[in-house]
């Protein structure tokens, strides 16, 4: 049995997530799309957070919160037009997506459902003393070398980034 | 009332939905790669509720969201700096114009 | 016997090839002229030395102490090694036979290229014609100290190639493109042959080696019998004449003749080395080299009779109504050649101990020198005129009295008047074949005797008959010292070469043979001739117009033999209209249609596939991830289809 504070929170999260993914995609404002997409991703960091990931929550908020939306926002104020506020749909291309979207939901939901292997047990059971995830665990797998320790992927996106630096400003510099 | 799996993978699943549709829909370059954060941040949750769920104990699904984020930044860093330079010379991001790479 | 003077003669020929023709065009034309005759002497003087030492050294390697001549294997190298049995050597086999290949050829070369730097003075590309003057000489003596079949077969078709070079020298001429093409294909079919027949040979007995061949001929027969019979022949038979087949191409001997006459287009000299002395005699060459072989197979040793006698007295018959004086040597070359290779063909071990086999290489030699020498006048004769036709000629004799004299002299010499060479030769081969058929001496003396009478005519027709009132603006004179010294020398050696005691150093067997008139045959011969030069002197001495009414009276056959019995028009026959109209035109049709057909329509349905399914490849991403998604939703129905 869940705290009813637990409750809430997850309640208005959900509502938060699927509302702003809605309208992160059919708003006619590319900046509002942005904005609404802060929200979503604020409301997936606040999951990590209800799941006990508080570390995972922190790089959400500050990775994507923080530095891809504020690289959308500036390439926004650097494409837009001046007079091009609206895009109209046409009804054909709504209809394909819509399509898609709901096909995959109905086979999703499909799925879910019917795949057998999910326990259907509350969270709370999981947020046990031993679960929790200590910064020193994590810390310790990151640095590792041994089974279930993460020392490689970390350099390798360290540089992946590093090249993607350097692609950016290949990419994108004045010529 | 309980917290299952489901009532996690199911917002997961509405996320992803508009991303697809979004994807499909929207002529602004940008509104795309907006959409494409969309599903991935999707997937990512999926990952994590997955650990928390099913591998209580370990912690490799938290690890491979940890690194899509990394990599997601690095991607929409470089979409970016791409649909900047298609904007700088085409003077637009609208997707319908740019299919010169066809046939 | 040391190795450097062989390699020698052979290396000395090939590096003023690639001299000449690499850095000629960088020489002036005199030097490049120079620098070539002055190599081919040295290489003259070095096979003189070697084919010395051979003859006369006495040296047990050459001759044994009965006198016996040996062959001798100066150096033999595995040049290509395919697998442990079949290896291409490459070497330098001395024998009689090579030894006096040798001489004649280094001999003629070095004229010819003496004589060139007065006939071809001022032509565009000189450096190029000594350049393949080289490669010709370098192949033809490679030809000649094969060691084994193949090696003559690789230098086969390199003396092929240097003259199908030379006779299209002057390549801006269209007939002497189109002869020098005609002269390449026709050889290539026949080494066709001839490389089936190695191969046939080299397969039952496991050799190429010329010494291993020869030196046991019942055992080579008896390992080639073993292939049993085929077509009514018996494999030897085939072998043998699929590899005279060969020297039939190269020999020009019927049907395969026809390239020779036309061949006249290249340069004169270069008539006179390749298509008169030594080339067109490297089918009597293989054959004698395949000598003790052939003599053993009677069917193989007939065959080659009834051609060379039917080529012999074909090709005479011609002569005498060809009005080029090059055409008229290029059918007394076939003619003579013929004669040679049905004196070879007549030979029998057991007939004066193979006096047709020693006959046959005597007139060889003879022959080598005296048709030079007419070759070498006639290039004189056309310098001065700047014609080919002895009806642009006549009376020539006062302007030109060195050309005249030393023309009579090699004419004399092929009608077979002593004391000249050819008496000596041409005896030998008659008394060969009459002691083989009494029918082939006969049909052979006749030959012979139209051998003088056209000869004759030519020489009356150019020296004599009337004079050409073009004279006076233009007076024909004799050549440069460069173009008269060959004709003297090959002239003083035509009188005097019938005397050397050929039967010491050329015979079959490599034992010493002497030599000794038939009284009978000589008669015979000398008085056929006589009357044959009579009668060319009453017809063609001054100008009348008998001649020209005998030819009115029997039209058709003049005619016939002037046009040389129509074998090109049926060669052309065969060729454009049956080959190519028939055979080729439906094999291009099935190719085109068929083959092409299929190719097409793969492309085409490809193509219109492509065409279909273009619009797809929209280039818009976005249909490209709603194909995509409508696939993998696709996929899972499959599997939700297939789970249920």
């Amino acid at each position: 049995m869940e705290s009813v504070g637990n409750l809430v929170l997850y309640f208005v999260i959900v509502a938060i997530i699927s509302v702003f993914s809605v309208m992160a995609v059919t708003s006619r404002k590319i900046l509002r799309s942005a904005t609404y997409l802060l929200f979503v991703l604020i409301g997936t960091a606040v999951v990590y957070f209800q799941l006990g990931y508080e570390f995972l929550g922190a790089v959400q908020i500050a990775v994507y919160a923080g530095g891809i939306l504020v690289l959308f926002v500036f390439s926004i104020l650097l494409t837009a037009q001046p007079n091009d506020k609206s895009e109209k749909l046409t009804s054909h291309r709504k209809f394909m997506g819509l399509a898609a979207a709901i096909g995959g939901v109905a086979v999703l939901l499909y799925a879910l459902f019917t795949y057998p292997g999910f326990n259907c047990e509350s969270l709370s059971n999981f947020m046990t003393a031993e679960n929790e995830l200590s910064m020193h665990k994590i810390g310790q797998a990151l640095m590792g070398t041994e089974k279930f320790q993460y020392l490689l992927p970390f350099e390798a996106i360290s540089v992946l980034l590093l090249a993607c630096i350097i692609g950016g400003i290949v990419v994108a510099r004045k010529r | 009332m309980d917290l299952t799996i489901m009532m996690y993978l199911i917002p997961s699943m509405i996320m992803f939905a508009c991303g697809v549709y979004g994807f499909i829909t929207r002529k602004n370059l940008i509104a795309i790669l907006i959409s494409l954060e969309l599903m991935l941040n999707s997937v990512d949750i999926n990952f994590v509720v997955f650990n928390r769920f099913l591998f209580p104990g370990q912690m490799e699904g938290m690890f491979f969201t940890l690194f899509a984020i990394g990599i997601a930044a690095a991607e929409t860093a470089l979409a970016i700096a791409i649909i900047i330079n298609i904007f700088r010379s085409v003077n637009n991001v609208d997707i319908r114009e740019i299919n010169k790479m066809k046939f | 016997m040391d190795i450097t003077l062989p390699l020698l003669i052979l290396v000395l020929p090939i590096a003023m090839f690639l001299i000449l023709g690499l850095c000629g065009m960088k020489m002036s034309h005199k030097f490049a002229g120079v620098l070539g005759t002055t190599g081919m002497g040295i290489t003259a003087i070095l096979a003189y030395t070697v084919a010395f030492t051979y003859f006369f050294s006495g040296n047990a390697d050459f001759v044994t102490a009965d006198g016996v001549r040996q062959q001798f294997e100066v150096f033999n190298y595995d040049w290509l090694a395919f697998t442990p049995t079949l290896i291409v050597q490459l070497g330098f086999l001395l024998d009689p036979i090579s030894a006096l290949m040798l001489v004649v050829i280094t001999t003629i070369s070095f004229f010819v290229h003496l004589y060139s730097l007065g006939y071809m003075h001022g032509e565009k590309g000189f450096q190029r014609y000594y350049a393949f003057l080289s490669l010709f000489s370098f192949s033809m003596l490679g030809l000649v100290v094969a060691t084994n079949i193949f090696q003559m077969y690789i230098f086969w078709e390199l003396v092929g190639v240097s003259s199908y070079l030379l006779i299209g020298f002057f390549y801006k001429l269209p007939s002497a493109v189109s002869a020098s093409k005609k002269a390449f294909i026709v050889t290539r079919f026949a080494d066709l042959g001839f490389l089936i027949g190695i191969l046939i040979l080299s397969f039952f007995t496991d050799t190429f080696n010329f010494v291993e061949l020869t030196n046991n001929p019942e055992s080579t027969l008896a390992s080639i019998s073993a292939g049993g019979a085929f077509m009514g022949c018996s494999v030897v038979t085939w072998a043998l004449c699929l590899i005279f087949m060969g020297g039939m191409g190269k020999s020009a001997m019927m049907p395969l003749h026809i390239w020779l006459p036309d061949a006249m287009e290249g340069p004169t000299p270069v008539s006179a080395l390749i298509h008169a002395a030594t080339m067109v005699v490297a089918g009597v060459y293989l054959i004698a080299r395949m000598f003790p072989v052939y003599c053993l197979d009677d069917a193989s040793m007939n065959f080659i009779v009834i051609i060379g006698a039917i080529t012999a007295f074909y090709a005479a018959v011609v002569a005498c109504a060809q009005i080029d004086i090059k055409r008229v040597l290029a059918f007394s070359t076939i003619s003579q050649i013929a004669f040679m290779m049905v004196s070879i063909g007549a030979a029998r071990p057991e007939l004066h101990e193979g006096l047709g086999y020693m006959s046959g290489m005597f007139h060889l030699f003879t022959h080598a020198m005296f048709k030079a020498l007419l070759f070498l006048g006639a290039g004189a004769l056309i310098h001065a005129v700047h014609s080919n036709n002895y009806t642009d000629m006549g009376g020539l004799r006062k302007y030109m009295p060195i050309t005249h004299w030393t023309f009579l002299i090699g004419c004399l010499a092929i009608a077979g008047i002593p004391p000249f060479s050819g008496f000596f030769s041409k005896d030998e081969m008659l008394t060969a074949m009459y002691d083989n058929s009494m029918f082939l001496g006969v049909w052979m003396t006749m030959v012979a005797g139209l051998t003088a009478f056209y000869m004759f005519r030519l020489y009356y027709m150019i020296f004599w008959w009337e004079e050409n009132p073009h004279y006076k603006d233009h007076k024909p004179h004799d050549s440069s010292w460069t173009m008269s010294l060959p004709l003297i020398i090959l002239a003083v050696v035509s009188c005097v070469s019938g005397f050397i005691p050929f039967g010491h150093f050329v015979t079959w067997n490599g034992e010493p043979y002497d030599i000794h008139l038939k009284m009978s045959v000589a008669i015979t011969s000398i008085v056929v001739a006589v009357v044959a030069i009579a009668l060319a002197t009453i017809l063609y001495r001054k100008k009348n117009d008998v001649p020209a009414k005998m030819a009115n009276s029997c039209r058709w056959l003049w005619t016939a033999a002037n046009r040389r019995f129509y074998w090109d028009e049926i060669y052309m026959f065969v060729t454009h209209k049956i080959i190519f109209n028939i055979i080729c035109k439906s094999i291009a049709w099935f190719d085109r249609h068929i083959i092409d057909g299929t190719m097409d329509m793969f492309a085409k349905v490809s193509q219109k596939a492509s065409y279909a399914i273009r619009g797809m490849q929209s280039g818009s991403i976005q249909s490209y991830v709603l194909w995509y998604f409508a696939g993998a939703l696709l996929l899972g129905l499959i599997v939700w289809v297939m789970v249920i």
